[in-house]
Order: C-alpha cells, then structure tokens, then sequence
C-alpha cells in the first residue's frame, strides 16, 4: 500500500493533496481505515493525524474498524428519478431481502448496503451500483439474481 | 432544428470509439494540431470567447470571459475539470466520458494550451468508476500518442493530466469545494473572492471547467465561432446583460416518459418539446403535471409552462433558479409534489456541508417541515414558514458562502408557488388523523 500511495505523490505541489488517494487505497484494500493507517498517511505525508482525520471524517464514505466494509458494496439510488420509478421499493426489498439496514453489513461479512444520492445512471432508473458496475432499469427478479450473483 | 446535426455525440455509438485510433480515425484531435500550430494561447481564447460558450456546470459563465480572467504575470496555472456531476437528475458527463474519452481530453489540451496550464486534474466522482477507467485508459494512450507529456506534438507546450477521485460528497462540485478537496482537505467552499482565476488550486491561478464544456472547445477550435453561433439562441437585443444561449446542449431526460436518456439538441429547445419529441412523451399514457428543468437545484416547471425554453435565459421567466445542467425530471399526474418536495429537501438537508448556520439549519428545518405534512401533522402556517426559511438562505439573500443554499431553496420556494393547492389540501386533509404517509 505504501508504495501504491507514493505513486500518487508526484502528481501534486503539496503532500497533503495525497491524502485522499491514499485513504482510497487504504479503504480499497482494507475495507476501512484503521487509526495505524492514519497516523501512518499522516507521517508519510508530513501531517497531523488530526489533518487527515479532518479530512477523512468529512467524507461519509470511510469506515472505520468498527464498522468496515463487506466485500461487496452496494449503493441503491435513493434520488429523485430513482425514486418515481421504484428506487424506494428496491431499497426496502433489498434491505429484506438481506435483513439489515442501509449501513449496515451482512453477518456473513458478503454485502454492506447503503443508499447513495443520485448515482448519475438516471437514465436507466431506478438502479444501484455495486463493485463498480451499475445495474439498470432493475425489477424484484433482478435483485434475486444479482444476489445469488454476489459471491 | 429538424437540420440539427448532434457534434458531442456525433461519433456516439461508433465501435471502440473510446481508442484513440479511432477517435483520430473519425477526425478527431485534429483541432489540436490546429490550436498548437496555428494558433498562439491568445487567440484560442479570443475564438473561445467569440463563440460565447456559456458553462455547462450549472452557472453559464462564459468560458473565454473565465479563461481571460486569469492575471497575465502568473507562472502556474492549474485547470481542475470538473467531473463530479452529481446534481439529482443529471448524467450527460458520464456519457460523454464514458462513450468518447478522448473528445473530452482533446478540450482539455486545448485548453490547457489557452490558459497556460501544464497540469490538469480531472475530479471526478468516486461512483463514475467505468467512466474512471476509461478515462484512465484513454490518458495513458494520449501520453503514448504524444498528446500528453513533455513537448506536445513536438511543441513547446507540455501538459500532465491526472485523474482524482471524490469520497461521495455532492458538494465536491462547487468550484472551491472542488479544489479544497483536491488539495487534500474537507471540502469546505471557500469565500470569494479571491475567484479561483486568481487564487484556486493551491493557491496558484485556477480555471475550474465543466465536462461538457471542454467538449465544446475542439469542435469551435475547427469550425469556428461563427459555426457554434449558428446553433442556440442569439442574444435578445434589448437586454443587454443577456449573453446568448448558443451551441449544442446535452438534455439528459429522466422520470415519467417514455424514453429516458441523453439528447443533443441547439439550447432553447422548449421543455414540451423535450419530452415529447424525444422522449416520446409521458409514461403509461398520462398526462404530464410537473418537471425539474435543469436539476434538482433549479425548482420546478407546472405543466401549462412546458413551452418554456430550456436555455439561459427562458427558465428565469417561469420563476425557476436558471437552466442549470439542463437536465429534466418528469413528472406524472399520480405523482405527489409533497414526496417530490420531501425527497428534494432530504438531499439538501444530506448534502449541506454545515459551514455556514443558514444552509446547515435551513436544509434541515425544511426537510422536517415537509415530512411532517407528509405524515398528515403540517399545519397551515407550515407553508409560510417554509417560503421564510427558503427566503433567508442563499447566496442570493447573502446570507451563504456557495449556491447550494439557493439550490435547496429553489424548489421549496417554487413547490409552494406553483403547486400550493395541494399542500394546503394536504395540510387539510390529515390535520390531525393518522393516515397517510
Ligand atoms: C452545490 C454546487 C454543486 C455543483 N456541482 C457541480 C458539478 O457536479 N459539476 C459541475 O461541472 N459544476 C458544478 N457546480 C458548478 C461549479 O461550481 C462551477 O460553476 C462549474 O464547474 C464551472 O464550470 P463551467 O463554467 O464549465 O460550467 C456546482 C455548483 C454548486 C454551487
Ligand atoms: S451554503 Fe451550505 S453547502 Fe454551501 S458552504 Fe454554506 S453550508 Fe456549505
Ligand atoms: S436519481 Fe438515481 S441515478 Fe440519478
């Protein structure tokens, strides 16, 4: 990680514009960041832990070891052309479908599923993005197989 | 119109479109080679500016104007592409990344040749990945053909792009927010002036750009002001403060028609024609009560004002906040303008990044106004309050330091207006029973 991180430095004037980079390849790999990762940006990097966790709490997007990613992270549209189309019952079925709520992981680690803002797919309403792929115009038989797709 | 011929997405749809081969194959980074030899920086801005292309990231700012802002004495200059796109309803950047990467990239040269820039970073939401991707791709075959990298097609011109990738923040695409962000911060928008021209990215002379405006620039490097003036429309001689609406525009059209989906057309076409036209009109054979014209932020259109214009300067007729990013939501009879309202004001209330008191409390108090009428609780003095609280946050009010306030005003204000009878009826009708919700 550190390596795939110092790739990122030439890239900028200032050391700190690396710090989302590196969070990213961090939470990439570690489905959340730890304190040690922290504080270890924060020393690559030439900061304070507490700059970098500023910067990081900012955005909702990291998680931390108490509540880390599953291996599959899936976003439900939860925005305005999703929604008259169905994107409110895609993310109830779902959250039955797999007995949490938007948040929250699946004991078995396999799935964490959250809402997400418009997705920028509102074409293809209503729709959900998981391990980067957007799944389109999505009906209830979709989502079982998409499930059963999800190793 | 019926001659319009589409120009960003012309080539959309040829196989393997986004390899450069074939993107040069089809014509395309030849404005490049004709803005490097043919042209000094200076007069790429004067033909940028003479073609009047306004901005498409929601504000219309002419583009040449914001490029000649830049002081002459600088020595770094940065242009950060805005590709964040993340305004409800709106997804014409991710096509045009995703179908013809190198389009994009060939009006970022361009204009990282106009302004002097020799670094560019593209920001691009978390969630774009395949467009991520692409891009990525599509970067290192530039720097491999020579378009990027040191001396650009031999010339003394040498430019970097990087891609930089968000965390989920709509905020990140206000310009300063963008760049607060970039530099590795929270993305907190910054209080102008100084404007990004004079003191952006690391406090060097920034030019923040659009997707879909930096898409235009090689078509009117080729083919000239004149061509782009043709399209649009003109300036309305007796207000001299309008600058035109002219070129091409992606429509990106969504909710309750037929054919969802992104079209090119001249600016102006009307909203009515919009969605009947291309969008082969309303689903399920209803009629039509409402529409976002321009993204969430830019409030709302009844059905009897369709015929408005979607350009500059149309929108503001109709009371809406202005064209936006063009993009339109549509909306069925059946449809509840008060869920409409409630889930507008959820991602307000969301994605308000808490600086300033009026945006942080307003978003919320509104969005806790409107579930409440929702849940059959309003009270008649409701829809007053909301207009109040609508009415004092903004940038317009002065009250803000970035136009997200406005934008979350935008709706409630207009949701009020124009569809006021249906609130007070809700209000009405629940005061005080259960049901509902
Ligand atoms: C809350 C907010 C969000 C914005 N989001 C975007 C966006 O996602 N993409 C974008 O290009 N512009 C966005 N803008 C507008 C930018 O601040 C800026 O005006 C634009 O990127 C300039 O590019 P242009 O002149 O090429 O349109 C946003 C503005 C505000 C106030
Ligand atoms: S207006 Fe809202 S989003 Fe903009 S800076 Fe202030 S609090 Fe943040
Ligand atoms: S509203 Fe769901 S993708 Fe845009």
């Amino acid at each position: 990680m550190r390596q795939q991180i110092r790739e990122y430095l030439p890239h900028y004037p200032t050391k700190q514009a690396a710090v989302l980079p590196a969070l990213h390849v961090v939470h990439e790999t570690l489905r959340c960041v730890p304190e040690q990762a922290v504080e270890e940006i924060a020393e690559m990097l030439e900061l304070a832990p507490a700059e970098v966790h500023d910067t990081m709490s900012f955005y909702q997007f990291f998680r931390t070891p108490a509540n880390p990613l599953g291996r599959h992270r899936c976003w439900v549209c939860r925005s305005i052309s999703c929604a008259i189309r169905g994107g409110e019952q895609v993310l109830e079925r779902m959250c039955q479908k797999l007995g949490v709520r938007p948040g929250e992981t699946t004991p078995d680690g396999r799935i964490t599923l959250e809402f997400a803002e418009c997705l920028g797919a509102c074409d293809f309403a209503p729709c959900l993005l998981v391990d980067g792929v957007v799944h389109k115009n999505l009906t209830d038989q979709d989502l079982d197989e998409l499930l059963s797709s999800l190793p | 119109m019926a001659d319009f011929e589409p120009v960003l997405l012309k080539n959309m749809g040829a196989p393997e479109l986004e390899q450069l081969e074939v993107y040069k194959r089809l014509g395309g980074y030849r404005a490049v080679e004709q803005a490097l030899r043919q042209h000094s920086p200076e007069d790429v801005v004067k033909i940028v500016s003479d073609s009047k292309l306004r901005g498409r990231g929601g504000a219309g700012f002419p583009c040449g104007q914001k490029w000649s802002f830049l002081p002459p004495q600088r020595t770094t200059t940065y242009l950060c592409v805005n590709a964040d796109e993340s305004e409800p309803g709106t997804f014409n950047n991710r096509i045009l990344m995703e179908g013809n990467p190198h389009q994009v990239l060939e009006g970022i040269i361009i204009a990282c040749y106009a302004t002097k820039a020799s670094t560019a970073y593209i920001y691009i939401r978390y969630e774009f990945v395949q467009a991520y991707h692409t891009l990525d791709r599509a970067i290192r075959e530039a720097y491999a053909a020579g378009y990027l990298g040191k001396n650009v097609l031999g010339t003394p011109f040498s430019l970097d792009v990087f891609l930089h990738r968000g965390a989920g923040a709509y905020i990140c695409g206000e310009e300063t927010a963008l760049i607060e962000s970039l530099e590795g911060k929270r993305a907190w928008p910054r209080i102008k002036p100084p404007f990004p021209a004079v003191e952006g990215a690391f406090r060097k002379p920034t030019v923040v750009n659009n997707i879909e405006t930096l898409a235009c620039v090689p078509h009117i490097i080729e083919r000239g002001a004149e061509w782009f003036k043709s399209m649009g429309v003109p300036a309305d001689p007796a207000n001299p403060r309008d600058m035109g609406s002219y070129g091409p525009k992606l429509y990106c059209l969504s909710g309750h028609v037929n054919r969802p989906g992104c079209y090119e057309l001249p600016l102006g076409v009307t909203c009515r024609q919009l969605i009947e036209d291309q969008g082969g009109g309303v689903w399920k054979g209803r009629r039509a009560k409402a529409a976002i014209p321009g993204g969430l932020s830019m409030g709302l259109l009844r059905e009897d004002e369709f015929d408005t214009r979607l350009d500059f300067s149309g929108l503001g007729k109709v009371g809406c906040l202005g064209l936006g990013t063009a993009a339109v939501v549509v909306f069925d009879e059946a449809t509840s303008m008060i869920d409409v309202l409630y889930n507008t004001c959820r991602f307000f209330a969301h994605e308000s990044c808490g600086q300033c008191t009026p945006c942080r409390e307003g978003t919320g108090w509104m969005v806790r106004i409107v579930d409440r009428i929702r849940n059959g609780q309003g009270r008649t003095e409701d829809l007053d309050l909301l207009v109040q609280v609508a009415g004092s946050m903004g940038i317009m009010p002065g009250t803000t330091i970035c136009g997200l306030a406005d934008g979350a005003a935008w709706p409630v204000k207009n949701a009020i207006q124009k569809f006021r009878g249906e609130f007070e009826e809700a209000v009405r009708r629940t005061q005080g029973s259960p049901e509902a919700a």
